[in-house]
């Protein structure tokens, strides 16, 4: 075998160039298309996923089962209670003793109960004339006892019972032909959602959660593979820079997330049904801006750690848990604790489900959109940004 | 000749560990030589290579590679070092073509040089029928050649070699030595850590490393001289070689006793005044070649051991000349890959039985079938009378399982591991603490059992297992590559060991890749590409690959003679 002449320098490797980071782009696209687990986490764990936030999960009530205990028997009393059988909200049964009613409670075969009481047309004839002299109204005569461990639930029955009882109430007035107590009816309409269909904004906030795994989690999972394996190694003994090596698994990782979210938008928009009213500029660039940070948080683990079990393990906790829990896709952010708002401010699923919904909901409402996509901005500069400050080419 | 890197009072400390990875070494590399980097796991070695690429900075001392910081004028650096990290650094998803183009593209071999270096490289290799297949199914020797070509694109003039002959079967290993020599002759330097000792044996320069100190730095032969006139061989019949070599051991003047052959080779101490050059010592015995690893024997002070307490703990198994483990065709496959194919094996009571092969020839495949942790896919299997296949759980009560890397709970401390263990196999109450206390003193385990076992160091890991496997006092021991990367100081006390076991009527069945351990065996089997291609007594193999050129072979020669005999 014959070397070359020994004597020729090769090109000083301090600058960035164009045929590495090249190199090592196409290395990285073709591991991703023969590594059987990038192609589950980028396509098929994404779909998976947004059937079940699609199906699987759904914040609406249909009928809540509601207890009923008629102590009374009197007319007034029958006929609110059929006024209540009749809610379409509301699928009441009927139950004869309280203590069979704290049961079916306690067992939740039941959401809550509805109790009318033995004095219950005594007192209500009572309010009647009481507000018909313009005295002072007698308290409520019928008792709502709902289960509070699902407080979201428990609303539900509160409302759908309280209108059923407005509606009797204003019902009874009007058929007796007696000037109606203040008709103070409350119309609910919903804005954007207008079916109120909590798919329409669990959907494009899944989305989310699944750019989060892609850009965090398989990130992290593929530079603690190269310690592991010490191509790693190979790699930094070479003539590579640290912004080759970097922007080579940002850039091909940046386009997987892209198509990922593409393709993620045309599932939930053409197979189930969500609207998606913005335009495709705002959503290509919130998109990216949020690809950027969760590829920030990914490569920020990789320098933290060099085995994928425990890379896997803090993508869980840092990127994966916050965008579920702290993102304002599940749980409302305005009713956290004033510290935990404060630590939702740096996770950056908090802006891109803001913006992801509005865009899906609302369309291209700029004001929201501008905001979102200064933070998003924020987070994809600071995640990048301590990235290449604490990357050493060193392996210390 | 200027050097081509020069080391001086080099120190690096990791924030973790007690000791220093290296401790004031210095060292000159010269080009044109193959420089080994020799010594246990742990000694360094890594690290050292590491600070020679510049991928690690040193806490005090310098090096100079052609004159330059390694770290500070890295770019300029990156270009002549050519670096093959420990499993040889190849994207195992990427075919053998497009790991060397990636290479190539990093280290700027483009054009018309590229389509040369390549067909060089891939003819040197003899890597060019396979340049569209995966790394990832090359075997371990083509592995190893690829890792290779990788490292010399660009032309490097020094080349780092991290552990490159790890597990490879040898006729790869003789070609690579072949290939290395060829590179050395142009003038490249050559820097090749090993940790089999007879391996270090051949380089032209020598780094002895042990625990971060430099043990000694020059040609190997210069060392071994010092035990010229102090190694001999003594012929022993084979019915109470492992007697005599016990009773041997334990005197003060020998510094190391081992069973090469039919013979047991002995080393004295050395002695001052003229004595030891004429010591006669013993009729019968004859002069033997010092060898490389009787100098780091010297050099560490002897073997420590003289009788092991383990016959003390162990019950007396009665010699029946029963066959204990048996296996009639026994196969196992994973997908379309068979990891051992028609395996045969008859090992009778008392004897020790090695399995000897490169990495990922089938040797702990069959190891885990024996053990009752991997059902066969055919074929039949028992041990101590039992079939695997029907009643592996009763089967494990009567065997000790040393796995490779040693299971042991890192979390858990010394005493925790032996009370688990020794629980798991059914000791309680009294019985319970004799055998741990037992252990204990056997193994000098009583300083270390608050430990974590993960903070031991490696020879007491080591202990820490084989202590593990024997406390039900099994009638099998299985012991899955149990002194790999061990210093031969511990090695030596670990075979002491196991010949105790075996005096006691344990049938021992061992796996390794180091070639002058398959001699301290009964019986060998030889495992190439899942078949066992050869068995019988070290010596019995040796003497098939007698030649006219090669009259006494090493268990090497025979290994490779037998491999291409068996035409696989």
């Amino acid at each position: 075998m014959k070397q070359e002449p020994k004597h020729k320098v090769r090109k000083a490797a301090s600058v960035f160039s164009f045929r590495r980071f090249r190199a090592l782009c196409h290395k990285e696209t073709l591991q991703i298309i023969r590594d059987p687990t990038s192609i589950l986490i980028a396509f098929i764990l994404p779909v998976v996923m947004l059937f079940i936030y699609g199906y699987g999960i759904n914040l609406d009530t249909g009928r809540v089962r509601t207890g009923l205990l008629c102590e009374d028997t009197s007319p007034d009393a029958r006929q609110f209670a059929s006024s209540l059988t009749g809610s379409p909200s509301l699928h009441i049964i009927a139950y004869d003793s309280l203590p069979a009613i704290s049961e079916a409670l306690t067992r939740s075969q039941i959401r809550g109960f509805v109790i009318i009481p033995s004095d219950f047309s005594i007192k209500l004839r009572r309010a009647e004339s009481a507000l018909a002299a313009s005295a002072s109204v007698e308290p409520a005569p019928i008792q709502l006892i709902t289960d509070g461990s699902e407080p979201n639930t428990a609303n539900f029955v509160q409302g759908y019972v309280l209108g059923a009882w407005q509606n009797w109430l204003a019902q009874r007035a009007a058929s007796r032909g007696l000037a109606a107590p203040p008709a103070i009816s409350l119309e609910n309409t919903f804005w954007y959602n207008p079916a109120a269909e909590s798919r329409n904004y669990l959907i494009p906030g899944s989305i989310t959660i699944i750019m989060t795994v892609i850009g965090a989690l398989l990130t992290a999972l593929v530079i603690a593979r190269e310690w592991e394996r010490g191509t790693m190694e190979a790699l930094l003994s070479s003539p590579v820079t640290r912004a080759e090596l970097l922007l080579s698994k940002i850039i091909p990782y940046y386009f997987l997330g892209m198509i990922v979210l593409l393709l993620c938008i045309a599932v939930a928009h053409y197979l189930m049904g969500v609207p998606f009213r913005g335009s495709p500029f705002p959503i290509l660039a919130c998109g990216s801006l949020f690809l950027l940070s969760v590829l920030g948080i990914g490569l920020l683990i990789s320098t933290a750690t060099r085995n994928q079990f425990n890379s896997s393990q803090i993508a869980l906790f840092v990127a994966f848990l916050p965008a579920m829990m702290l993102s304002g896709f599940l749980f409302e952010i305005s009713s956290m604790p004033a510290p935990i708002r404060a630590v939702s401010t740096i996770i950056p699923a908090r802006y891109f489900v803001s913006a992801i919904q509005t865009l899906a909901q609302v369309g291209d409402a700029w004001p929201v959109l501008r905001r979102s996509l200064i933070f998003l901005a924020c987070t994809s500069v600071l995640f990048l940004g301590l990235t290449a400050k604490l990357t050493r080419k060193r392996l210390e | 000749m200027s050097p081509a890197v020069t080391i001086t009072d080099l120190t690096r400390l990791f924030p973790a560990a007690p000791k220093p990875a290296l401790d004031r070494v210095s060292a000159t590399i010269r080009t044109g030589r193959i420089t080994g980097l020799a010594g246990p796991d742990g000694a360094g070695k890594t690290t050292l290579m590491r600070l020679i690429a510049g991928l690690l900075k040193p806490d005090s001392g310098s090096i100079r590679v052609f004159g330059s910081d390694p770290v500070r004028d890295a770019a300029e650096l990156r270009g002549v070092i050519g670096y093959m990290p420990q499993k040889f650094g190849l994207y195992e998803d990427l075919t053998v073509i497009e790991n060397l183009t990636l290479h190539a593209d990093l280290r700027a071999v483009v054009g018309r040089e590229r389509d040369e270096t390549f067909a060089r490289l891939l003819k040197f290799t003899d890597l060019a029928h396979f340049t569209g297949r995966l790394a990832g199914k090359l075997s371990g020797g083509m592995k190893q050649k690829l890792g290779l070509a990788c490292a010399l694109l660009g032309a490097p003039r020094l080349l780092l070699l991290d552990e490159p002959g790890v597990g490879v079967d040898p006729i790869s290993r003789r070609e690579l030595w072949r290939m290395v020599g060829d590179l050395a002759d142009e003038g490249i330097a050559i820097i090749w850590s090993t940790a089999y000792l007879d391996e270090a044996e051949r380089c032209d320069d020598i780094l002895l490393l042990n625990e971060g100190q430099p043990l000694y730095a020059g040609p190997p032969r210069d060392l071994t001289a010092r035990m010229n006139g102090r190694c001999f061989l003594l012929p022993v019949p084979a019915e109470n070689r492992r007697i005599r070599l016990a009773e041997l051991a334990s005197r003060p003047e020998i510094l190391d006793a081992t069973i090469q052959a039919q013979n047991i080779r002995v080393l004295i101490r050395a002695k001052t005044g003229s004595e030891s050059a004429h010591f006669k010592f013993e009729t019968g015995s004859a002069p033997a070649a010092p060898r490389f690893e009787d100098a780091f024997m010297d050099i560490l002070g002897g073997a420590k051991t003289g009788a092991s307490a383990l016959t003390h703990i162990l019950r007396d198994i009665p010699r029946d000349g029963a066959t204990v483990i048996e296996t009639r065709d026994l196969t196992r496959t994973f997908g379309d890959f068979t990891a051992a194919d028609r395996i045969n094996l008859k090992i009778k009571r008392g004897e020790i039985y090695g399995l000897l092969g490169p990495n990922g020839a089938g040797k702990s495949t069959t190891f885990r079938m024996l053990c009752g942790l991997l059902t066969p896919t055919s074929g039949e299997a028992r041990a101590a009378g039992i079939d695997l296949r029907h009643s592996p759980a009763r089967a494990r009560q009567r065997i000790g399982y040393m796995a490779q890397k040693f299971s042991l709970y890192g979390q858990l401390t010394v005493a925790q591991n032996l009370a688990f263990f020794s629980g798991a196999y059914g000791l309680h109450g009294a019985g319970q603490r004799d055998a741990i206390d037992a252990v204990t003193n056997c193994f000098h385990l009583a300083q270390y059992h608050g430990i974590k076992a993960d903070a031991l160091p490696l020879g007491y890991k080591q202990r820490l297992a084989l202590a593990c496997a024997v406390m039900h006092s099994p009638h099998i021991l299985f012991l899955d590559e149990p002194t790999s990367g061990i210093d031969p100081v511990t090695r030596r006390e670990f075979w002491t060991h196991i010949n105790a076991a075996v005096q006691r009527g344990v049938t021992v069945m061992v796996t390794t890749h180091f070639m002058d351990e398959a001699e301290y065996c009964d019986r060998i089997g030889l495992i190439h590409r899942s078949k066992l291609i050869a068995a019988g007594a070290p010596e019995d193999l040796k003497s098939q690959a007698v030649t006219d050129e090669n009259r006494h072979p090493t268990m090497e020669d025979a290994f490779i003679t037998l491999i291409e005999r068996s035409g696989l």
